[in-house]
């Protein structure tokens, strides 16, 4: 039938004849289905963010932006992502290096703590370093005799960032070390080369792909996060905010044209985000 | 001395480093959370989480959760398979699209969601008339709960069925099965691990979620109060020992979803092998 369109490498029902094919009808059903559904639940969220952004004009989005409050949130939040993103980088490659390259017992476990902040409520993360490193906690009275502020301030903030974001990075290079093996590095070594020699010439070429895929989703993370910086931040305004906790303050206000217009600038990240990773996922299965 | 591991070098730095980071970042937190709630005993635990407020955020929690996973384990399956399986105008798009829980931060996903389901938005405002409200009710929660849990089946689906082999759909309509029954006894079987997994990774995201429920949520005590959400009460009331107890009892469930997680992964593998 003429209706049958260029065979695709992965689309092998189309060359195979109609034998197994749903009818037609059913088939557009299906997609429409598929497609009121994903419309109703990712995109109208999405446009009505920016709708309500605008809905005071443009003059007062930008006002909602340049706000002094506003500036030092987006400074936060670009600080605690700048410096969380960075380390969990480090592990990463630390971690995946330790777990791919080499055999030890109770890898599993150690890949099961690494994925333990996706299963952990954002609320209970920040609760538990309000319970190490709060007045209450085990380490506030040295902390407060010593003046240094880690909880309801800047570092505390960093340290909930830190957790909720630093599996992504190993998460990605995990399976694509395993993936790759130990061959081109025992070459490597075999020929002469120093561990660190091993490590940048052959080992980040191969997985520098999944590395920024990591990076991105990390840093889409850190950028966002909202449950576990809610609690350790003190919530102080100019001062211990980060944008999406801006965006609570200012919604609660009702002042939702500025909420959104605030929380664009999240989802234009968001948006940013997922090209990069389109990007990249395309880039990592070129041959 | 030691025993090596492997030929490449550099073990030891990087075991070291990766056990550090992970003591004080996560191990040594995680420890004084248990110690303190285990000053309380086991009584003082059980009193504080039987308390009705508590049991009906519990409900609330696990039963909006376990009612956004089904609506995504049905519709991310759908999904799934229009996605894989047909082709039409702006699919490569929408597939990237689907990952917009995922980047959208949760903040942002909260109020958009509540703005759009109360009764002067645009969703919210077709159900008013009929005395539905979905905005600040459980419905709400269900809602935001599926949004954020969206991509999770999709995405565990989706390469299941793209590796799956059609003669197997082949040799069953040869057989004689109607499409509606090579799906059932064929196609469904097959993809039933990954089903399980995406459903268990959207429950365990959803039951700890806080960013895209609390606008959306009344947070009216007994009624559309989520289980963060207390925790975080107590902490303002400086109840530091009911919130801990609280958060340990989260953490018991998270620990045992990410066990049943990773136990589902190993079977969708094996059976994939």
């Amino acid at each position: 039938m003429s209706s049958i369109a260029l065979p695709s490498p992965i689309d092998r029902t189309r060359t195979a004849g109609r034998i197994h094919r749903e009818p037609a009808l059913i088939r557009w059903l299906l997609i429409a289905l598929a497609l009121v559904f994903l419309f109703g639940f990712l995109f109208l969220p999405l446009a009505v963010v920016f709708s309500q952004a605008l809905s005071k004009g443009w003059a007062a989005y930008g006002a909602a932006l340049i706000e002094p409050n506003a500036l030092s949130a987006i400074w936060l939040t670009v600080l605690a992502a700048a410096t969380a993103v960075p380390l969990n980088l480090v592990f990463g490659i630390a971690a995946a290096w330790a777990i791919a390259k080499f055999e030890f017992s109770g890898k599993s476990l150690l890949m099961t703590l690494i994925d333990l902040p996706f299963s952990v409520s954002p609320v209970v993360s920040g609760l538990i370093y309000v319970l190490l490193f709060g007045l209450q906690g085990w380490l506030g009275p040295w902390l407060q005799a010593h003046d240094i502020k880690l909880i309801f301030a800047v570092p505390g903030i960093v340290l909930a960032t830190i957790f909720v974001t630093f599996p992504f990075v190993a998460r990605e290079l995990i399976p694509l070390m395993q993936a790759q093996g130990t061959e081109e590095e025992e070459a490597a070594i075999v020929l002469g080369a120093t561990g660190w020699q091993t490590f940048w010439r052959v080992t980040l070429p191969n997985v520098k792909w999944g590395l920024l895929y990591g990076v991105i989703l990390c840093n889409a993370r850190a950028m966002g996060e909202f449950g576990a910086v809610s609690v350790v931040s003190g919530h102080i305004r100019g001062m211990t905010n980060t944008v999406p906790l801006h965006v609570e303050i200012l919604y609660n206000e009702y002042n939702s044209a500025a909420a959104f217009a605030v929380a664009s600038v999240l989802a234009l990240l968001a948006l940013v985000t997922l090209a990069a990773k389109s990007f990249v996922e395309w880039r990592m299965q070129r041959p | 001395m030691l025993k090596r591991h492997g030929v490449l070098p550099g073990f030891s730095i990087t075991m070291g480093f990766t056990l550090l980071y992970l003591s004080l970042i996560v191990l040594v937190p995680l420890s004084a959370t248990f110690l303190k709630s285990a000053t309380l005993g086991w009584d003082g635990f059980w009193a504080v989480i039987t308390v009705p407020r508590v049991l009906a955020s519990y409900k609330l929690t696990f039963g909006a959760a376990l009612a956004g996973a089904l609506i995504n384990a049905l519709f991310g399956l759908l999904v799934a398979w229009v996605l894989v399986r047909y082709d039409f105008f702006g699919k490569k798009l929408i597939d990237a699209f689907v990952d917009l829980p995922f980047a959208l931060p949760t903040a942002v996903a909260g109020i958009a969601l509540a703005t759009l389901y109360s009764s002067k938005g645009w969703i919210g405002q077709l159900f008013a008339p009929l005395g539905i409200k979905i905005a600040y009710t459980p419905i709400g929660v269900i809602i935001a709960l599926t949004f954020i849990g969206l991509p999770f089946v999709v995405r565990t689906v989706q390469p299941v069925l793209e590796d799956f082999e059609t003669e197997l759909e082949e040799a069953a309509a040869s057989l004689g099965a109607n499409r509606w029954q090579t799906f059932q006894k064929i196609i469904l079987p097959t993809l039933l691990p990954a089903l399980l997994t995406g459903f268990a990774l959207a429950f365990a995201r959803a039951v700890g979620e806080y960013g895209s429920v609390i606008f959306i949520a009344g947070n009216i005590p007994m009624v559309s109060e989520i289980t963060p959400l207390l925790i975080i009460t107590k902490l303002e009331q400086y109840d530091y020992a009911g919130a801990t107890a609280l958060a340990v009892s989260m953490l018991i469930v998270s620990f045992g979803l990410l066990l049943a997680i990773n136990g589902l992964q190993r079977w969708s593998q094996a059976r994939r092998a």
